[in-house]
Parts: structure tokens; sequence; C-alpha cells
């Protein structure tokens, strides 16, 4: 019974951008004429530099900005027509800085949305250890601890967690692996490829990071100054000749050069 | 010793002096946050309302407190009795670095933080009530410690309307030239304010969240 919507929904896609664009209230346009499709189980890069209008973008599909042209499609329906709230609680979102609450154990962060829809407790509870062990944290040993208590890793991991908490069908994450030391950002890459497997989940990610774009983007959507420069799989990014792309694979070639010249033979 | 037998004599008249000053002021401190919380809650999320509001409180702020009695006397049903009055007045003494200490708290709250709980789908009420005003009580709390220990030393003018108080002593003291009595009004007032404190203080010190 459940089979039929589910291979709808799969086909349509569950973010789209139709010609999106959002302007400041001084009329300085942050991003100009998007058009992006997302399907589930894909993950969408946004790359480009700061002030490119990465996170704009992101903070159309979870209507935390309304965009000034155009429109963004959630699951086939306007977010204008969206009930802001209800469109946030259906998405995941990981921010920068992760944006845990301090004032709040790890337990109650991660069951803040479940508590929100007023799930049962023993249902809500049985989610958030669930969650945990998927983020490789112990409920035994972390559920109480607080946000400070934790290294960057774990907060990440916690944010993540929280994000997934009531199983969105959509997951937004803004520079998730940023601030965070290159082995734990090894790890958790690793571990988001899995996750990402197992959850089939349309996921767009914010980053600045070309190996990070390659390494987990299905698609990546190349930022420029608030214009779309071009959508390319990882392999089309790597040859594409579209100058900005090509300024950002030249630039990741350099420290590719730079391990090989330094290879033992 | 002759004071610690002036204090032994005029055991009941002290004490009782002092419940009344602890009730002035702990009704004023009801009221000024059943106010100024409110108050500024509104200032933080109107920017535009939050210069007329703590401006109103400023000016309150600046009345000299026995010029504030004399303009409160007056009025109607505030006149009729000195407590009513002192309270009132105490009251606006309070509010300022209650309300200015609440903007400041709320103001104070990581934007990561705020950014994350509208993300995820929380009303503003919800981020006011589980995220902005748990995160900031522990500087609210110290504007009301502020508020409070301010409020103690004022009530001491109190007297001066006949609402009675620790007041009571240092204005007779004054008038009969006799500084026992108005150690007997000072040391407990002072006292008031040094136990208000440090009570308040840890009360603050428990809500701040941990952080390494």
């Amino acid at each position: 019974m459940k089979a039929e919507p589910d291979r709808e929904a799969a086909r349509e896609p569950a973010i789209e951008f139709q010609n999106a664009g959002y302007r400041l209230p001084n009329g300085r346009a942050l991003l100009e004429n998007v058009g992006i499709k997302v399907r589930r189980g894909e993950t969408l890069v946004l790359l480009g530099r700061s002030g490119a209008g990465k996170t704009t973008a992101l903070k159309l599909i979870n209507r935390l900005l309304d965009p000034s042209d155009g429109e963004v499609l959630v699951e086939g329906k306007s977010t204008r027509t969206w009930d802001a709230i209800s469109l946030r609680r259906h998405i995941g979102y990981v921010i920068q800085d992760i944006g845990l609450f301090p004032h709040l154990t790890v337990e109650r962060n991660v069951s803040l949305v479940p508590r929100l829809e007023q799930w049962p407790v023993e249902r809500t509870r049985a989610r958030t250890d669930e969650l945990l062990r998927l983020m490789g944290l112990e409920p035994d040993t972390f559920s109480k601890r607080y946000p400070h208590q934790l290294s960057g890793g774990q907060r990440q991991r916690v944010g993540i967690a929280r994000a997934l908490a009531v199983d969105p069908p959509i997951l937004l994450m803004d520079e998730p692996f940023g601030s965070l030391d290159p082995l734990t950002t090894g790890e958790l890459h690793k571990e988001f490829q899995q996750l990402q497997r197992r959850l089939q989940k349309a996921i767009v990610i914010v980053t600045h990071d070309v190996g990070e774009s390659l390494l987990l983007a299905t698609r990546i959507a190349l930022l420029d100054a608030g214009k779309l420069t071009g959508i390319y799989t990882p392999k089309e990014f790597l040859v594409a000749q579209e100058p900005v792309a090509a300024a950002y694979v030249a630039n990741f070639r350099m420290y590719e050069e730079a391990e090989r010249k330094n290879e033992v033979h | 010793m002759k004071f610690i037998d002036f204090f032994i004599r005029h055991q009941r008249e002290i004490v009782q002096a002092t419940v009344e000053h602890i009730w002035l002021v702990g009704m004023a401190m009801l009221i000024a946050v059943a106010i100024g919380v409110p108050l500024g809650i509104i200032a933080s999320r109107h920017p535009w309302l939050s210069k007329p509001i703590l401006g109103g409180a400023n000016i309150a702020e600046t009345i000299p407190s026995l010029a504030l009695f004399g303009f409160l006397l007056p009025v109607p049903w505030l006149g009729d009795r000195a407590d009513r009055l002192v309270i009132t007045a105490l009251t606006l003494y309070a509010l300022l670095p209650i309300i200015r200490n609440t903007t400041a708290g709320i103001a104070g709250v990581d934007s990561a933080v705020r950014e994350a709980a509208r993300g995820m789908g929380m009303t503003e009420n919800q981020i006011l009530f589980q995220v902005e005003l748990p995160l900031s009580a522990p500087t609210i709390l110290a504007g009301v410690r502020v508020a409070t220990v301010l409020t103690i030393g004022i009530a001491t003018i109190a007297a001066a309307v006949g609402a009675g108080g620790l007041g009571e002593f240092i204005f007779r003291g004054l008038a009969m030239v006799n500084d026992q009595l108005i150690l007997a009004g000072a040391i407990p007032a002072a006292a008031l304010a040094l136990l208000a404190d440090f009570g308040l203080s840890l009360l603050e010190r428990r809500l701040r969240p941990a952080r390494s």
C-alpha cells in the first residue's frame, strides 16, 4: 500500500527551483534566475565562494526566505503555499556552527522536533537512541551530556541526528563539515556516504570545498555571484570548460600535484 | 556594648521593620519582573519600540526618589496608601535594569542557535519560551539582582511618606541625632541587600549553562 506513493514521490523532484531569485529590500540580488531539480536519493552540492548565494538558495528551500522571483517547489508545491512551520518540520536542517541548544542535553536536542510534533514519550526515546546509535554515539554515554561536553565531531553528529529525527525526506546541510579537523571530516564524510545510501533522501549540501563536493555529490551546482553557472556530475565537473568551474578544478589539481610530487617511488 | 543592648531591646521593632521592608521590596520586585520582562521581550522583538521603552525606564530612573514619592502622592488610588505609593515608585526604579538585561539577554543568544530553532520549525513562541528565555535567564536574573539591591536601598526613604520599613529608624535617628537608631535601620538594610545579592547570584550561577 505504501509502495505506490513512494514510487511516485521518487519520480517527482523533491525540490525544484524554477527561475528562483532573491533580492534584498535595497534591490541587490543575492540570487538570480536559478533552476535546479533535486530528486530523492540524490545529493546536490551547492558549490561557490562566500557570498555566491549558496546559503540564500538553501534558505529558500525551507522558507527561511521567500523567493523574490520565480518559485521554489518542495514536493511539487510552491514554498509560498506551504505552511512555513510544517514545511520546516518536513525538512532536516544542519547548519554551520551546528546550532545545538547549549541549555539542552544531547537527548533533548535530538528529540526536539519529535517533541514539538508531540510524539509519545516512548517512541521519542526509542527514536533518539536509534539515531544516536546510527551516528555512532552510544546513548548510555552521550544522552545526558551537554553540547559543550562534546568534541566538534561529536557535536556535528548530534546535529545530523537531530536533523534526521522525524525522518524527513529532505535534508539541508550548510557547511556541515566545516571547522572540523581533516581526520574527523574524513570520518564523517565516509559515514555520510553510507548514511545516504541507506536513507535515500534528497540532500542539498552547501560547501566551498571542491574535494568534498566531488566525494559526496551526485551533482554539483556551481554558483557564482548569485548566478548558477552550471550543474555537473563530479565527472563532468573535472573536465568542465566553463571558466569558474575550470578555476575550481585547476585550484584543486594544484594540491593533487603537490601530492604527486612528494610521492615516494 | 551599648549598641548590641539597644538591638536586643528593640528586637521586635527591628524585626517588624525588616518584614515591612522585605514586603515593600518583594512586592515591587514581583510587579517589576511581571512588567519588565515582557517589556524587554517587546523591545527586543520590535526595535522601533526599544528606544521609547528603555527611554521611559531611564527617565523614571533619573527622578530623585523623594521627588518621585512627591509626584505620586496626588495620584488618586496610589496616593491613598503609603505602601501602595512606595511599591509603585520602587517598581519604577526596578524596571530599567530588568528591561535592559532582558533585551541584552535575548540579543546575546547565539544567532546560529536561533536560526537552527527557526529552521527546525519552531514557532516564534516556542523559540521565545524554549530557547531565548532559558538562555537569557542568567542575564535577566542579574538584572533582577541589581534591581533588588537598588530598591532595598531606596526603600529606606519610604519612611518619609509613612510606609514604614527600616527607614523608620534612620529618619528617627536623624531627627534625634541618635547614631544607634540610624544603625538600627542601616545595618539590617545593608545586610538585607547583601543577602539578596548573594542569594540571587547563587541562583544565577545555577541557571547559567555550564560552558567549558
